[in-house]
């Protein structure tokens, strides 16, 4: 019976549901700007903001995983022993409903990003052993990889590199120090979301070549220089978090030297954008295409903005401000998300004609996230830029004026906000729906 | 001999594990905080982290964005230990009271007296270089 389970598309299932709580949640820790006193002594911003940012980071780890496991298949349909798979899954279930509840009860712990009770990342920890045992259980076979196979394979064991180190903290010699502690923290977010953007990117790469129906891009020159260059990227542009943490000096530098390599995706972006345009056109109707096109788009929004918040002389406007939230919020919708989504149609169903009846709001949903990511990105940046200036102006206004004063741009950020969580839902829901709907009829026949 | 891929992923792991071992072993030569009893300063980041103040508040502009940043809080006008505690306990406006036990709030104040010595967290005070680099004045 377990054979019989497709667990790519089950992992996809089950992160679809993150997504959709996850951006419930987004919405209720929003409004929270625009009415500090909302739900301020029951959940509070304390368990909405975790409730959001944990939700969303599995979503897109998990939709990762779901990428990875049936691009694997597609290669060789006898990659990954269902076994371990679905233990892989039980332990990713246990451990999201032991933080979800945690959350719920202010149980917290652990750090920025993952507050929650450090008993939890055990689970995650073993899940994704089994995850790397089972992808190179299977890769080890492949010979001469394309460039996809090592990127999901660097992403899988960099994950786990970090994944450990973020937990260091636990040892109170990594507390000793402030500075230090910091200093490893922000290393770790860092280069922790490096390396799920190996694993999706490793998957848009592998969409291309699905979609081409040929092996151009996975074995391309060129491929394997954006790949070193993001892995290189991974490794050492983590300490244009910190610039204006007091740590060493060559932390920073190194940060900062190698962020500027990141010119060189841009402009390779900039260089490639009318042969893009073109294919736009004659792949439209064509679902995976659309969404990794509509994250090329914010690539080339987001890496602009990265590259520019990576030079200190800017940063000091742009850090501990909105800016920062709207570059986070602009790289997991915009870039990840959209990738995922391109994955879940190609695994699920490619071509808008299955869609039947929904196809025509899918193509309305599909608009109104672009739009209203847009003007959610926007206002995030605006909000942040005001911050900005007063902060490096030594402003007489106070916090909470300054924040009053933002509230323009945080109504505008809520009100896109409902707008996206509508539309994203509405393409989470159809693709859960046809999921469903083919499952029964699969039972029936 | 020809370079293949194996060949630049071994020799950039090898360099990232090197860069971050050197990173873990800081504590080991940096300088001693002065006047900070460091078993209440680390229980303290503890409790910083139970009560995950970080969800709204900052160090060094890292944190969340809906308080403010608390790196300095210990030295800042009109605040010290005795201000700080009202507030944890009381609550504010957007904030709730915090039912903190007096061993927490004595760790939590050693915590905040080590962050305020570790530098200091404006962004008004920087000499920007023609690189682009940033240094505190």
């Amino acid at each position: 019976m377990i054979k019989q389970i497709n667990f790519g598309k089950l992992f996809f299932a089950f992160a679809l549901l993150l997504l959709l709580a996850g951006i419930v949640f987004g919405l209720l820790a929003s409004y929270v700007y625009i009415n500090p006193k909302f739900l301020k002594d029951s959940l509070g911003f304390s368990a909405l903001r975790p409730l959001h940012v944990s939700l969303v980071v599995f979503w897109i780890i998990l939709g990762a995983t779901a990428s990875v496991i049936s691009g694997m298949q597609l290669i060789n349909p006898n990659a990954f022993s269902s076994k371990t798979v679905a233990l892989q899954l039980a332990l990713w279930m246990i451990a999201i409903i032991g933080i979800v509840i945690g959350y719920f009860n202010q149980e917290f712990g652990g750090r920025e990003y993952w507050e929650f009770n450090p008993i939890w990342a055990l689970p995650i920890a073993i899940s994704w052993l089994l995850f790397l045992y089972n992808f190179l259980k299977t890769a080890l076979k492949i010979k001469n990889w394309p460039v996809y196979i090592w990127m999901w394979m660097t992403g899988i064991i960099f994950f786990l590199f970090t994944f450990i180190e973020n937990y260091l903290w636990i040892f109170p010699y990594f507390r000793e120090n402030f500075i230090t502690d910091m200093t490893i923290q922000w290393k770790v977010n860092g280069s922790l979301v490096g390396s799920w953007n190996q694993i999706i990117y490793g998957t848009a790469f592998f969409l291309m070549d699905r979609i081409n129906g040929n092996n151009k891009v996975g074995y391309s020159k060129l491929s394997f220089a954006m790949f070193f260059l993001g892995l290189f990227n991974l490794m050492f542009n983590w300490g244009h978090h910190i610039y204006t943490l007091p740590t060493e000096y060559y932390i920073r530098y190194i940060g900062y030297i190698v962020s500027m390599t990141e010119w060189i995706f841009f402009i390779r972006i900039v260089y490639s954008w009318r042969s893009t345009l073109n294919d736009i056109n004659s792949n439209y109707n064509y679902y995976p295409y659309r969404f990794i096109m509509a994250s090329d788009f914010w690539v080339f929004l987001n890496m602009g903005q990265a590259i520019l918040m990576s030079i200190p002389a800017i940063n000091i406007y742009t850090h501990g401000t909105h800016v920062t939230v709207a570059h986070a919020m602009g790289t997991t919708i915009g870039i990840n998300t959209m990738i995922l989504f391109a994955a879940c149609f190609t695994y699920f169903s490619k071509h808008s004609k299955t869609y039947g009846k929904s196809n025509k709001r899918l193509n309305i949903a599909f608009w109104i996230v672009q739009i209203s990511l847009l003007i959610f990105w926007i206002s995030l940046n605006i909000a942040g830029i005001k911050k900005g200036i007063w902060q490096v102006t030594n402003s007489t206004i106070s916090h909470h004026d300054m924040m009053k004063s933002l509230m323009p741009w945080f109504q505008t950020f809520t009100y896109s906000g409902v707008l996206l969580m509508i539309s994203l839902a509405f393409l989470c829901i159809t693709i859960l729906y046809h999921y469903v709907k083919s499952i029964v009829s699969q039972k029936a026949n | 001999m020809k370079i293949k891929p194996i060949h630049i992923f071994i020799v950039l792991s090898l360099s990232f594990l090197i860069y971050s071992f050197s990173i873990y072993i800081h504590p080991i030569y940096a300088k001693p905080e002065a006047n900070i009893n460091i078993e209440k300063a680390i229980s303290g980041r503890l409790v910083w982290q139970k009560y995950n103040c970080q969800s709204c508040h900052q160090f060094y502009g890292l944190g969340g964005y809906l308080g403010t940043d608390l790196t300095n809080i210990y030295s800042a006008k009109n605040k010290g230990e005795a201000v700080i505690k009202a507030v944890i306990l009381t609550g504010n406006d957007a904030m709730p009271a915090y039912h903190l036990s007096e061993n927490e709030l004595t760790d939590l104040m050693e915590f905040f007296k080590q962050t305020n010595q570790s530098g200091r967290a404006d962004y008004n005070n920087f000499t920007i270089y023609n690189n682009g680099m940033i240094e505190r004045k």
